[in-house]
């Protein structure tokens, strides 16, 4: 072996030992399933800067393509900009309903002008178009907000490929908090700690997280800026305090408290003042989550023998039962457009994630997993997250609320848990 | 001044010629002490505080009170008849030793809902405050807390595992703050 092929092959394992580092960090995403009825959609190139063209199309295909709602149609290797005519008729015998071009322009500061503009080849219109002017560190941003362009003329909702997701990985001893774009890249520390963190969930402006740290050797609740990194305390009172849940308007926290004996429901300001009782019962409260508009608070309680699902008014009174089948609902969380609830219920031995929709009190299971956790709406209430276990280890699954589609993040070197996810982009 | 402090100097320097000083926490109070026993010799148990600064007769293996955990069965809340007299102890001592604090911490083992079981474990953490309450134990030395599942003292997932985890710990802490919380 010559001294060349050493060097070469010492850099190499130098350069392989770093990616996997890397890698480890990365949540890695797999999908399971897919719509019944996807739409055909075909994002060509976009002229102008290669490498940024690459990376804005790669971003918005595989969001695209993850949701589960589209079927990507090969682009032939074509690069067509946004204004340039475009031909209905070959799309369309290639099996796009639809069609993306675009364009990306270098302006002299040095910052990127991303262009696109969709079309719909059945029709043969234009449904409009946008441009968002980036930077290289930005250029993923920008292709999430193309896709979210796209799946809401395409499907008439709001697409959420532009949001994020909070989440506890456990790994080595160490907790971490990190916050991860919506398809699991860009994942950042937000806390690091070596007793345990439990139940993030997002301020409604998305730049807060209340949650749950043991670092004083017992649960106490905070709220972190995650711009500054700032936190402050909002319930460390005698015995356990837990569960934080967000008013809509941001003001206020629905939190878990034990000061007064067993746990039961408070509301408390978001800088720890003007502290409330909610539920007075003999046994447990807990997990209290806002309805979307305020009013009222779902919540566990074993008031009845069992662990059940409640509802009570946002400042009090008579708590009605919503769940009544099986003997442990857990876990509420209403969806944000106020139609359905999303729970954890046990079914001979097994945690699954179950959804029932308000009106009509139907109840539907959703997963065919044994340890499902912590389930977690989209803002636009399609997608639930939650943890569950796969082979022994934490791993986060995205499910649509009809259940078909079915997507797994996994982290290399740990367990994932406790995922929330962020309200739309601001 | 001067002339006080240089004999002092001076016998502490003898002192220090002829035995190896003692730590000030070993020392004990032997000198104050001395007053009041009628035999004018005051009983010191050899080295009186452990590692975290507590009393060993707090975690001395041979002592009852070195024995912290109490173990609950499947989806039970009450204290066994098998820990009243821990307990028991346990109340004996911090009624005597109003100093103290403890800190009752509940766990679970780890099926179902984290913060559900956080609950779970305070049912459990609440249990054992109820028992030291009614046998005296002032409401200023306890805090009931849990840990839910988060700290499984065994790692494992079947049934001996979780046994071990349905558990309330007893940690204590000393009137000058030094101790296990």
């Amino acid at each position: 072996m010559n001294e060349m092929s050493r060097i070469s092959r010492r850099i190499f394992l130098v350069f392989s030992l770093l990616t996997a580092g890397l890698a480890s960090a990365q949540l890695s995403i797999e999908i399971t399933g897919a719509g019944a009825n996807r739409i055909p959609v075909s994002i060509v190139d976009f002229p102008g800067d290669p490498s940024a063209s690459r990376v804005i199309t790669a971003t918005v295909r595989a969001d695209l393509e993850r949701s589960g709602l589209f079927k990507l149609i090969d682009n032939a290797g074509l690069a067509i900009d946004e204004n340039a005519a475009v031909n209905y008729g070959d799309w369309k015998s290639r099996g796009a309903d639809a069609l993306a071009s675009g364009s990306i322009a270098r302006s002299t500061d040095g910052r990127m002008e991303a262009r696109f503009r969709l079309y719909d080849t059945q029709k043969a219109v234009s449904l409009g178009g946008a441009a968002y002017v980036t930077n290289n560190a930005q250029l993923r941003a920008a292709g999430h907000r193309i896709a979210d362009f796209i799946y809401e003329k395409l499907t008439g909702e709001k697409g959420v490929f532009s949001t994020r997701i909070a989440y506890v990985v456990k790994s080595r001893g160490q907790f971490l908090l990190q916050i991860a774009d919506s398809d699991g890249q860009n994942a950042a520390t937000a806390l690091t700690s070596s007793e345990p963190i439990i139940s993030p969930v997002w301020s409604p402006d998305g730049g807060r997280l209340a949650y749950v740290s043991f670092e004083k050797k017992k649960p106490v609740v905070y709220v972190h800026s995650l711009a500054s990194g700032q936190r402050h305390i909002v319930a460390n009172f005698k015995g356990s305090n837990s569960a934080p849940g967000w008013s809509p308007d941001g003001r206020k926290l629905a939190v878990v408290l034990s000061k007064d004996g067993f746990s039961q429901l408070y509301s408390v300001q978001a800088d720890g003042s003007g502290l409330q009782r909610i539920t007075q019962s003999s046994g447990i409260d807990t997990e209290p989550r806002y309805s979307a508009d305020g009013g009222t608070i779902f919540f566990t309680s074993d008031r009845g023998g069992s662990p059940q699902v409640y509802q009570v008014g946002a400042n009090g009174g008579e708590a009605r039962r919503v769940t009544f089948e099986g003997s442990y609902n857990v876990s509420p969380r209403p969806s944000p457009d106020g139609k359905s609830l999303a729970f954890i219920s046990r079914r001979e031995g097994r945690f699954q994630l179950a959804v029932m929709d308000l009106a009509s009190r139907q109840v539907q299971v959703l997963s065919d997993s044994h340890k499902d956790e912590s389930p977690s709406f989209a803002p636009n209430s399609r997608m639930i997250l939650i943890a569950t276990e796969v082979g022994g280890r934490g791993v986060l699954s995205a499910v649509s609320s009809d259940g078909r589609i079915k997507q797994r993040l996994t982290v290399a070197a740990g367990d994932v848990r406790e995922p929330a996810w962020g309200p739309y982009f601001q | 001044m001067k002339k006080l402090l240089i004999p002092a100097l001076l016998s502490a320097l003898l002192v220090g010629c002829s035995t190896t000083p003692l730590p000030e926490d070993n020392a004990g109070a032997p000198v104050e002490s001395r007053s009041g026993s009628s035999s004018g010799v005051a009983p010191v148990t050899a080295g009186g505080l452990d590692a975290s600064g507590l009393p060993r007769e707090l975690t001395d293996p041979k002592s009852k009170l070195s024995q912290r955990s109490i173990y609950f069965d499947l989806d039970k809340y009450e204290v066994k008849d098998e820990y009243k007299d821990l307990v028991a102890a346990h109340a004996k001592y911090l009624n005597a030793n109003k100093g103290f604090k403890v800190l009752l911490q509940g766990n679970t083992d780890e099926r179902g809902s984290r913060e559900y079981n956080l609950s779970l474990g305070q049912k459990r953490a609440e249990a054992v405050k109820r028992s030291l309450s009614l046998l005296g134990v002032s409401e200023g030395q306890i805090e009931s807390v849990s840990l839910g599942e988060e700290k499984p003292k065994n790692a494992g997932h079947d049934d001996s595992a979780w046994a071990e985890n349905r558990r309330a710990d007893i940690l204590y802490k000393a009137a000058d703050g030094r101790g296990e919380f």
